[in-house]
């Protein structure tokens, strides 16, 4: 399998542990379930990146499925990621909103579905650690514009909505910040209580 | 025998004997079947659908040097489909571009090459579409500029460039050869890119299967009858075969256009036609010239780029095809003697080494290799070395790429 998804190598690594660049995200590891929505997202035009769009036009769900459960395999080390030069003010606003949200403004705390150690929740929540503050942001951003939709209800739409500019940054900045930790493993399915109803995670 | 007789035919029957049909006509689930096969032949759903949505509802861009058609529905939905058409009605549109209103269709709809499908097969085509699932989906407007927004132009075009004409069978040539004629020049609609397109969008007859480059989408579609461009005609049967059914073989692989028509289409054709296909397909190509010189690269730089595209190759390059080129097909395909490399056009070699590419999954490959795209990590001039010296090395013959065509090939469109 690893010498037929080297299409991938370029931007995810060879095994989809990211590369030096900031806008292509770590696929190993993730959520299998997570990882296959995305492929087909990506099929369907429900996720805009053209070179995606472009090299998953004619495959068949089986063989997305193989993609997905592949990469969700591997384990490879976490490259290093560059340091987001923000203030310990920001920081401390990306960590509250990300453990407690904001209640009052109807944001839900990203730990609530993504877990307490933010590495995500079987079979379709990804991790949020050892992704590049960059990517987080542009997701952030896509999820508002519409290039990037999920399956209804888009619970993660309702989120991005909901935060602003300064929201984003400190957010992404604080979750770049954090190791990934030496147990990386998502929790199981169903662990978690969830604030939201999101249409890509049966509950 | 015709549907639209058998139809009568079948419809008196059952008011005479309800619990009977004669032996030898169809029934009809055996010609929605039938049209099955023929709308994949003819790859209808490719334009006809949206990328996750409903099958047949149209509404697809189909962008044009002058402007965006949007594919029309062609479910059985009554209001917006073709759910009151006649099968008369669908075969004129077939066979004469003009709907049911005598109206005439943008030649986008390739009815210059349906006008050769049989009117047997236009009425299986037709039932099947009837028994699909019905879109309740409005046709959209056309997005064209002026002064091709009218479509009294269309007679110009169709004056030009259409013949409206039935498929006649060689006589000369086997039954196998005679049907591949009729799948490749009817259904299947190869001439539509695989000839050249002249400034008014049209194709001559006389050019058919010379080759050209699509419009807007930018990939070549190679001479179909050149051996120096698809090189068919050195092609083993199988080869051919292969390619069509695949979407892979052990001289290369399908890319760009091609893999939709293989995905959508041609790797659901039975064995015997994909065979008859090959076979007239084989007989096209004949031996052509080697390439004239198309971009001269004075001759010291020439040299230089080789070297750079020596090494650029050795190092993303060889893992997969090989430090001889020869590839371990059919999973990497072979550079050397790859027709697709050598080719005048530049074009699909070049977007080959940018956007990278999988062939498509089908029944026959179900997990293809995938060529990772190098837009991102090689610049310009590493773009053109390299394919420079893959059109040159183990005795490939093409000229050298310069760093411009690789630079304005980066703006391509993926979609």
């Amino acid at each position: 399998m690893a010498e037929r998804v080297l299409a991938c190598a370029p931007c995810h690594g060879p095994q989809g542990g990211g590369t030096a660049n900031p806008y292509f995200p770590r696929l190993s590891g993730k959520p299998a379930g997570y990882l296959y929505n995305q492929l087909v997202a990506f099929q369907e035009g429900r996720r805009r990146y053209a070179p995606m769009n472009y090299l998953l036009e004619f495959q068949t769900p089986a063989y997305l499925g193989k993609m997905a459960a592949w990469f969700a395999a591997q384990h490879p080390p976490s490259p290093p990621r560059p340091m987001v030069a923000v203030s310990d003010a920001v920081l401390a606003h990306g960590q509250d909103l990300v453990m407690h949200g904001a209640p009052d403004r109807g944001v839900p705390p990203c730990s609530g579905c993504h877990g307490p150690a933010l590495t995500g929740m079987e079979p379709a929540i990804p991790g949020l650690v050892g992704l590049n503050s960059q990517y987080i942001t542009a997701q952030l951003g896509a999820w508002r514009y519409g290039t990037r939709t999920a399956a209804e209800p888009d619970c993660m739409q309702l989120v991005a909505a909901h935060l602003t500019e300064e929201d984003v940054a400190a957010v992404a900045a604080w979750l770049a910040s954090r190791p990934v930790p030496p147990d990386a493993t998502s929790a199981p399915a169903g662990t978690l209580r969830m604030p939201l109803v999101c249409g890509s995670e049966p509950q | 025998m015709r549907a639209r007789h058998w139809f009568g035919a079948l419809a008196m029957l059952v008011l005479a004997w309800p619990q009977g049909v004669a032996a030898d006509a169809p029934s009809e689930s055996d010609t929605i079947r039938t049209g099955e096969y023929l709308a994949r032949a003819g790859d209808c759903i490719a334009c006809h659908s949206n990328p996750g949505g409903q099958p047949f509802a149209g509404g697809r861009p189909m962008p044009t040097p002058f402007g965006t058609l949007y594919s029309s529905n062609i479910s059985p939905d009554p209001e917006y489909g073709i759910g009151r058409w006649t099968a008369d009605q669908f075969y004129t549109m077939m066979h004469t571009g003009r709907g049911p209103d005598g109206g005439l269709i943008y030649p986008a709809m390739p009815f210059q090459a349906y006008t050769k499908v049989t009117r047997e097969d236009s009425d299986a085509i037709f039932a099947y579409l009837r028994s699909v699932a019905p879109a309740h989906v409005p046709n959209r407007q056309n997005d064209l500029r002026f002064p091709y927004n009218n479509r009294a132009l269309i007679i110009g075009w169709r004056t030009l460039f259409f013949q409206e004409g039935a498929f006649k069978p060689d006589p000369t040539k086997s039954a196998e050869w005679n049907r591949g004629a009729y799948l490749v020049g009817g259904l299947g609609h190869c001439s539509m890119c695989h000839s050249p397109i002249n400034a008014l969008g049209g194709t001559s007859e006389s050019q058919a299967f010379q080759g050209g480059l699509i419009p807007m989408q930018q990939w070549y579609a190679p001479a179909l009858n050149s051996n120096a461009q698809a090189g068919l005609g050195e092609w083993s049967l199988e080869d051919i075969a292969d390619l069509l059914r695949k979407g892979v073989s052990n001289k290369g692989a399908v890319y760009g256009p091609m893999s939709e028509v293989v995905y959508n289409s041609l790797q659901y054709l039975t064995d015997e036609d994909t065979q008859a296909m090959a076979v007239y397909l084989k007989s096209l190509g004949q031996q052509a010239p080697p390439a004239g010189n198309a971009t001269p690269v004075p001759a010291a730089e020439s040299s230089l780029l080789i070297e750079l595209g020596r090494a650029v190759y050795a190092a993303q390059c060889a893992s997969c095809h090989g430090a001889d080129g020869r590839g371990k097909p059919p999973a990497y395909p072979p550079l050397a003697g790859n027709q697709s490399i050598m080719m005048q056009s530049t074009v699909n070699p070049i977007r080959m080494v940018l956007n990278g590419g999988y062939p498509p999954a089908t029944q026959g490959n179900p997990m293809p290799y995938g060529m990772p795209p190098f837009a991102q990590s090689l610049s310009d001039d590493e773009v053109a070395a390299v394919v420079s010296y893959i059109r040159q090395a183990w005795g490939n013959r093409g000229d050298p790429v310069t760093a411009r065509e690789a630079n304005q090939l980066r703006a391509a469109p993926l979609d």
